[in-house]
């Protein structure tokens, strides 16, 4: 699964506009092959942007019920970051009950994985996973991509973070100095604690450059993040 | 016992909230002289309180703040981000694996088993949310601290002289910590996890309406 994960995080980061970003979604839930995907920023000033595999119906009914004031998955996600399964949360109200009831009858399955992003300036999103199936099978799919699903959650919301900023020059990921050049030493096949007497710093501080370095790469770990640095001409061996 | 709480969740927990921030003001502001704002409460707060960051917090059988510790991931508004990038080569450390901790702070004769406790529980948010690194803002003595504990931090760089000196750096924890610091702690890792998965199963919205 990883390597279609690395794959798809590639396409994520292709993504040119809203249409494509809505097909996104669609392509990671087959990947997955998992009912729903749906990612949604509701922003400081309560404008929302969002995407995802929910049938129109579905959130047509939601925005006329106001769902958006009562949505357990809403309220007990808001302004976190740690991330939360859907049976972890508080249904025990009668009009969360019918909620989910009305939810489950527009499609959208039993179980479900919110993740929780923070972005710069207060910004904040949801990315959510959903499917119909039992306990088990969910915990498992959660357990096996957890840590892949948050890098793939983060992505989905640096794309959007880029629409946002529509009316500045659109540019690819940049690496401050010491970054590019930890990145550099790991291209040219030198170990960490090698590059890390290159650098003259510790190897500790060495792989926190390299790992937010693989963030602003959007790469799901080290070697990807080399490949994408060298692809990207960020990085010259 | 240990708590995890979510800076929303404190109104749950106002005896540990409210002597949490006392004792902070006492620590910050008192003894280690810092440039922070104490409140007419007598409480240090500051922008990143208001954030809704993660608390870890060590609470005494009387209900009252042991020792606690302050999370937001780096992806979001952070102190070191905001604050301290000089210190860091100019590197804005971003990722959702790295957490910067800040505001480590004892409560006044708080044994070496509250800084164990403490320690165990980023342990445990390291393991649980796969994090790779905490970045900390600290002082010389938590420095030493984090030392005892077997954390050997790497501090990036200091700004101040004497007991004004204010550090960041990078710490994590190994799986081979873990034994030394239950046993400094007194807590088995059995404990330890039920306090965890407890606090983050909790939904507390049932006890507001069981309060209304």
């Amino acid at each position: 699964m990883t390597t279609g994960l690395q794959d798809f995080l590639e396409d994520i980061q292709r993504v040119e506009n809203f249409e494509e970003f809505q097909d996104a979604t669609v392509k990671l839930r087959d990947l997955l092959g998992i009912a729903h995907v749906v990612y949604h920023w509701v922003n400081s000033v309560g404008e929302r942007f969002g995407a995802g595999t929910y049938s129109s119906e579905w959130v047509d009914r939601y925005l006329e019920k106001d769902y958006l004031r009562m949505d357990p998955v809403i309220f007990g996600c808001f302004q976190r970051f740690t991330p939360v399964s859907w049976k972890q949360l508080d249904w025990s109200s009668k009009a969360a009950k019918a909620f989910y009831r009305d939810a489950m009858d527009y499609g959208v399955g039993n179980q479900g994985y919110t993740i929780p992003i923070r972005g710069p300036n207060g910004q904040f999103a949801l990315f959510t996973l959903n499917d119909n199936t039992t306990d088990d099978a969910w915990d498992q799919l959660i357990a096996r991509n957890e840590r892949d699903l948050v890098v793939v959650a983060h992505e989905f919301n640096k794309k959007a973070l880029s629409f946002d900023a529509q009316n500045e020059v659109q540019v690819g990921p940049s690496l401050s100095p010491r970054e590019a050049s930890a990145i550099t030493h790991l291209a040219k096949g030198l170990s960490r604690s090698q590059a890390a007497v290159e650098m003259g710093i510790s190897e500790h501080t060495l792989r926190v450059y390299i790992e937010s370095a693989r963030h602003k790469l959007g790469a799901m770990n080290t070697t990807h993040a080399v490949a994408r640095a060298l692809s990207m001409g960020l990085i010259i061996v | 016992m240990l708590r995890y709480i979510y800076g929303n969740d404190l109104c749950h927990f106002p005896r540990l909230r409210d002597t949490m921030f006392r004792d902070r003001a006492d620590q910050f502001k008192r003894r280690l002289g810092w440039d922070v704002h104490v409140n007419e409460a007598g409480e240090e707060r500051d922008e990143y309180d208001a954030i809704n960051p993660l608390y870890v917090i060590w609470e005494k059988p009387d209900g009252t703040h042991g020792g606690s510790m302050r999370f937001l991931p780096t992806t979001g508004d952070t102190m070191v981000n905001d604050h301290f990038s000089h210190l860091t080569d100019g590197v804005r450390i971003e990722s959702p694996f790295i957490w910067e901790c800040t505001r480590f702070c004892l409560a006044p004769g708080a044994d070496r088993r509250v800084t164990a406790a403490l320690t165990l529980a980023a342990g445990e948010i390291m393991e649980e949310f796969h994090l790779k690194h905490f970045v900390g803002v600290f002082d010389p003595r938590m420095e030493r601290i984090y030392s005892l504990m077997g954390l050997v931090p790497d501090v990036l760089g200091r700004v101040g002289e004497g007991r004004e000196t204010i550090g960041v750096g990078l710490w994590e924890m190994h799986e081979d910590v873990f034994a030394p610091t239950l046993e400094r702690a007194g807590i088995d890792r059995e404990t330890s996890k039920r306090w965890f998965h407890d606090a983050f199963n909790q939904s507390y919205e049932e006890e507001l309406r069981a309060i209304a």
